[in-house]
């Protein structure tokens, strides 16, 4: 982290849901470039936390800042200004299958940036070829694919705008340790080559361990601990330490109740 | 516990409900209106809706037109006067059974599709994802659907009133013993322009409302398979006591006085 403003920053945010309180308070920076995973076990308030950087749900307290910029109270025109530095791949891809794989990649560049149908497409193969899929694909619909490709053409949809900020929600959950390194290394990849911020969420410790630059851990609604990558297996801290070895003993107590 | 409180509960809920929705289509429209607009959306929906409604349509309508008119002729014989016939089914057709009967079955085929769509896109995050890519889903999802079924609507009934009307004929005709001259003559005699209008306004208010609630429920479903299961229902049942009620509102705004 340098001296400069962070590109994410986020000071006390709450969320609750009746009488839960999934988010209690939240501050996190994310720096320029910087890739920031965030870990806690189900149902600690990750994809909460995710939903209400994007704006799909409303904080009830807290500001989140976006390039200077605070976005919590911002008008539907403005927050879709906002929205066009965003990129984000869904914990199940959430391709539209109304749509060909082609029309997916390219929805930002059609309906957003109004870009010419055959130049679209152009864009659309070359984004699917840099995360590893022929042309042939193009044409398909997303039915057609595999959780592992449909995962693909959900990071192709996500930076086929070449956006400054990338979120992750559970990259590889559901697909096997190779598929899952694969969508790791396409990730880290991405990422670089686009300079973008990356905000992820996940459990996986092992994805954690090939995106972050720094990791953050959540639970109960809180930031327990927050610190490089590489401290990861020696933190000190016992909620990390439990996570990371996967024991059923410690001081995390498990929640029943989905968030 | 105090029955009292459960009445009061009911009612409030059924409160909130009604505003809910009513922010839903206010902002539906707002947002709509607005643009930027998205014409391949609107045209598949249009096509959806209207053109591949046309045959169930068009069975209720024949058939609805031929039971008019033998309905009307077994009772009207008793008096002597068959020869209303041709008249009450086809006011029959354009006032009340073709805007009702096609509104309830556009409400059957496209209000369900339309809520399992929305919804399964919902539980699946494709909503969310619509987002994250600086779409209003109620630009893109919502107002092409609610549009085409307003504008859609009045053409189906307009084709149901004249296959309703030919089915009365086949009857007339071939099983009743009308000549086909007097049948039409008969047909033509008292209808009136705000008969067909009052109709086609009907069918409007009709379209808006299945694709508003099939959009609502599909918009607000959430709970897997068996919300989107819950969210279909919903939109059929709630778009189909709509078009009772808002049946009687139109029918009293043209006609009572």
């Amino acid at each position: 982290m340098s001296t400069t403003e962070p590109m994410i920053r986020i000071r006390d945010l709450h969320k609750s849901f009746g009488p839960k309180h999934v988010l209690d308070g939240i501050d996190l920076d994310v720096g320029r470039a910087e890739s920031v995973v965030v870990i806690g076990g189900s149902g600690t308030g990750k994809s909460v936390l995710l939903k209400c950087i994007l704006g799909i749900m409303q904080p009830d307290a807290g500001t989140i800042e976006i390039d200077g910029q605070e976005v919590t109270r911002l008008s539907r025109r403005a927050r879709e200004e906002v929205m066009q530095k965003f990129g984000m791949l869904f914990q199940g891809a959430a391709l539209f299958d109304s749509l060909p794989v082609w029309e997916n990649v390219a929805f930002g560049l059609l309906q957003v940036r109004k870009l010419p149908r055959a130049e679209a497409r152009a864009r659309a193969v070359e984004v699917l070829g840099q995360v590893g899929l022929p042309p042939e694909v193009a044409d398909l619909a997303p039915a057609e694919l595999s959780g592992g490709m449909q995962k693909r053409v959900g990071l192709a949809r996500a930076i086929a705008t070449q956006p400054e900020i990338l979120f992750f929600d559970e990259p590889t959950t559901g697909l096997d340790p190779i598929m899952a390194d694969v969508i790791n290394e396409l990730i880290a990849r991405s990422v670089r080559q686009l300079g973008a911020t990356a905000v992820s969420i996940t459990h996986d410790l092992a994805s954690a361990r090939k995106i972050a630059d720094r990791v953050a851990m959540l639970y109960q609604g809180k930031i327990v601990w927050q610190g490089p990558v590489a401290t990861l297996a020696d933190s000190g801290n016992p909620y990390v330490d439990q996570f990371i070895h996967g024991r059923a003993e410690g001081p995390i107590k498990l929640d029943v109740r989905a968030a | 516990m105090n029955p009292l409180a459960v009445i009061g509960r009911v009612f409030l809920n059924f409160l909130a409900s009604v505003g809910d929705l009513t922010l839903f289509a206010g902002r539906a429209i707002l947002h709509g209106v607005s643009g930027p607009y998205y014409p391949r959306m609107m045209l598949r929906q249009m096509v959806d809706i209207g053109y591949y409604s046309l045959p169930v349509v068009g069975l209720t309508a024949i058939f609805t037109g031929m039971v008019l008119a033998l309905q009307s002729h077994t009772g009207f014989s008793r008096f002597e006067a068959q020869s209303a016939v041709a008249t009450i089914v086809v006011l029959s057709m354009t006032r009340e059974l073709g805007p009702v009967l096609a509104g309830l079955m556009v409400a059957g085929r496209v209000g369900a599709s339309m809520a399992a769509e929305l919804g399964t896109m919902r539980v699946t995050e494709q909503i969310d994802a619509l987002t994250t890519l600086s779409t209003d889903p109620y630009k893109y999802l919502v107002w092409p659907r609610v549009l085409a079924g307003l504008l859609m609507l009045p053409l189906l009934v307009l084709v149901a009133d004249v296959i309703g009307v030919f089915g009365g004929y086949i009857v007339g005709i071939y099983k009743l013993g009308f000549g086909p001259h007097e049948y039409i003559n008969r047909t033509f005699e008292f209808l009136e322009t705000q008969d067909v209008v009052s109709g086609l306004v009907k069918a409007a208010v009709f379209g808006f409302l299945v694709a508003l609630m099939g959009c609502y429920h599909g918009y607000n479903s959430a709970g897997g398979a068996q919300g989107v299961g819950a969210a279909t229902t919903k939109a059929v049942v709630s778009a189909s006591i709509l078009i009772l009620t808002a049946n009687y509102m139109v029918t009293e705004v043209f006609f009572s006085r």
